[in-house]
């Protein structure tokens, strides 16, 4: 790394660390819905990227709304445009596992197919509705400029509110699997199916709701994406590698192991992005996770009982 | 409480339950007896509804269940104890105990399962993945309980444990006898833990059932002939 002083190294990995950071957030939001999916119900939804995108064409949607007719809500419409994209893709999401999903249950090979043709079926709506270019909402001035504590460093403001939605949503999350009866349910069907029925618990309407509920976290992390990059109609499908990448190296089900593997996939990433070209970042990463993985196949955490 | 008629169960094309009828009256302990793949296991996953039914009806007091799923048919009083205890590994006990009370509304776990299984409370923070295999049994019971059945089904309740402990749990299912309305179904191979539960025992061989005794009536060298290879 030779031309830095230890000064400008410093600078250069603090804020490469936090551009990992936003990057961090949007993979862990993506990560958590799909961790979710799969560890509740063994569905590869290779459509969670669309679901993202659903997110991140919802915001731009309100954005443009409140641009046009309400100029004055322009500071505030992100909160509500955040509510929003929870929503929709979460009501889509629902739509999608009662009209297909949950007739392939058994079928998980058919289910990897149908996500991915409902992906690419979304992916061409998206291109008719909004075209092929690629869109930003307006962003609100709370959102732009940036925070410097020296005068190397420039900390992006939309990066510190990524930040932040992404520690509550993932709190929400930890709360309502760990600490609800509903998530008790959830826990309960992800490890037996068959017998969580024969204890009463409705498992098909348990799986309908948390599908939606990944898909809503998955709108989440496109609103929240919206803030650090522009959408277009294949943005969904950039990022459902990585994102599958976070769920296998953190181990399935375990939603602490979603956070660590997000964290270190997207910080080795970005810090080694500014040294070598990114696509060497990507392969560097790649590999050290597949021999990870080929070590330890269960992930990073994994839950250990008597067998 | 629990009646049967002509009840058929199939895998695929080939039929394992035959027919089956009986009735289990309110209050009562009734044992059903047969060497392994004679269709016990069968028989229970079809009652609480895991296998569906080929031909037959199954009524819960009075009411049919027949094409209910599973979780309806708990809601209709019937709780189930499976073979090898089935419970959720990684759930701490507590949280195993808290899964069956969904259908009773039931807020917080009432004090008499604890009394019943005082192991229980000890270890209500472990995972139930880490409970030896009776304390396994207790835990797959207590969930069960908690749901307020009025048929408890147990599918071979003394498989792989110690003597001592199928003691225990025989004297555990008296006492929940006494303590409750409930009529409990149980299958079993081991006739010494029946002779000590059951009102009644019934002898199952392939699908069919071929002998019925009252408890007091009970010829235990005919029976054990039944259950000997």
């Amino acid at each position: 790394m030779g031309d830095y002083t230890t000064q400008e190294l410093l600078s250069i990995f603090a804020m490469q660390g936090f551009a990992g950071f936003s990057l961090f957030s949007v993979l862990l939001l993506m990560a958590l819905g799909l961790a979710i999916i799969f560890g509740q119900m063994g569905v590869i939804n290779m459509a969670h990227g669309e679901f993202m995108a659903v997110g991140a064409y919802t915001t731009y949607l309100m954005s443009a709304v409140s641009e046009k007719y309400f100029p004055g809500f322009i500071q505030y419409y992100f909160v509500f445009a955040i509510v929003f994209s929870f929503l929709i893709a979460g009501l889509l999401g629902y739509l999608a596992e009662f009209a297909l999903i949950r007739h392939l249950y058994k079928r998980p090979l058919d289910t990897l197919l149908a996500t991915w043709g409902l992906s690419l079926i979304m992916q061409q709506t998206f291109r008719s509705v909004f075209g092929a270019r690629e869109v930003s909402p307006t962003l609100p001035d709370w959102l732009l400029g940036s925070y410097q504590p020296t005068d190397t460093i420039d900390i992006p403001l939309n990066g510190l509110f990524v930040l932040a939605l992404t520690a509550i949503v993932t709190l929400g999350v930890f709360i309502l699997m760990y600490r609800s009866s509903w998530g008790l349910r959830v826990r309960a069907t992800t490890q037996n199916r068959v017998m969580s029925g024969a204890v009463g618990i409705n498992t098909k309407k348990i799986d309908r709701l948390t599908f939606a509920l990944g898909c809503g976290i998955a709108g989440i992390a496109g609103a929240a994406f919206t803030t650090i990059a522009s959408t277009g109609p294949t943005t969904g499908s950039l990022y459902i590698v990585d994102t599958f990448m976070v769920v296998v190296f953190g181990g399935a089900g375990s939603l602490f192991g979603t956070i660590a593997s997000a964290f270190s996939i997207a910080q080795a990433q970005s810090i080694l992005e500014f040294f070598i070209s990114g696509s060497m970042a990507k392969v560097m990463t790649l590999l050290t996770i597949v021999i990870f993985l080929m070590m330890r196949p269960e992930g990073l955490f994994s839950i250990k009982v008597r067998k | 409480m629990l009646e049967v008629s002509d009840l058929h169960v199939s895998y695929g094309q080939s039929e394992v339950i035959h027919g089956i009828s009986f009735e289990a009256k309110k209050n009562e302990t009734l044992a059903i007896m047969g060497r392994n793949g004679m269709g016990k296991t069968t028989l229970f996953k079809s009652l609480i509804g895991i296998l569906e039914a080929g031909k037959g009806s199954i009524k819960i007091d009075g009411k049919d269940v027949t094409k209910n799923e599973s979780y309806q048919r708990v809601e209709n009083g019937i709780a189930y104890v499976p073979q090898g205890r089935m419970i959720f590994p990684t759930l701490t006990v507590q949280e195993n105990i808290e899964t069956g009370m969904e259908v009773s509304g039931l807020k917080k776990i009432p004090d008499d399962i604890y009394a019943l299984f005082p192991v229980l409370q000890e270890m209500r923070h472990r995972k139930g993945g880490n409970l030896s295999g009776g304390q396994q049994q207790q835990l797959a019971i207590a969930r069960a309980l908690v749901t307020n059945p009025k048929v408890l089904l147990l599918d071979e309740p003394t498989e792989g444990i110690q003597p001592s402990i199928i003691k225990d749990i025989a004297r555990i299912l008296n006492e929940i006898q006494q303590l409750r309305d409930i009529t409990i179904i149980v299958s079993e191979q081991v006739l010494s833990f029946t002779m000590a539960i059951a009102d009644r025992l019934i002898v199952i061989d392939k699908g069919n059932f071929i002998h019925e005794d009252l408890r007091e009536d009970v010829d235990t060298a005919q029976i054990s002939k039944y259950l000997s290879v």
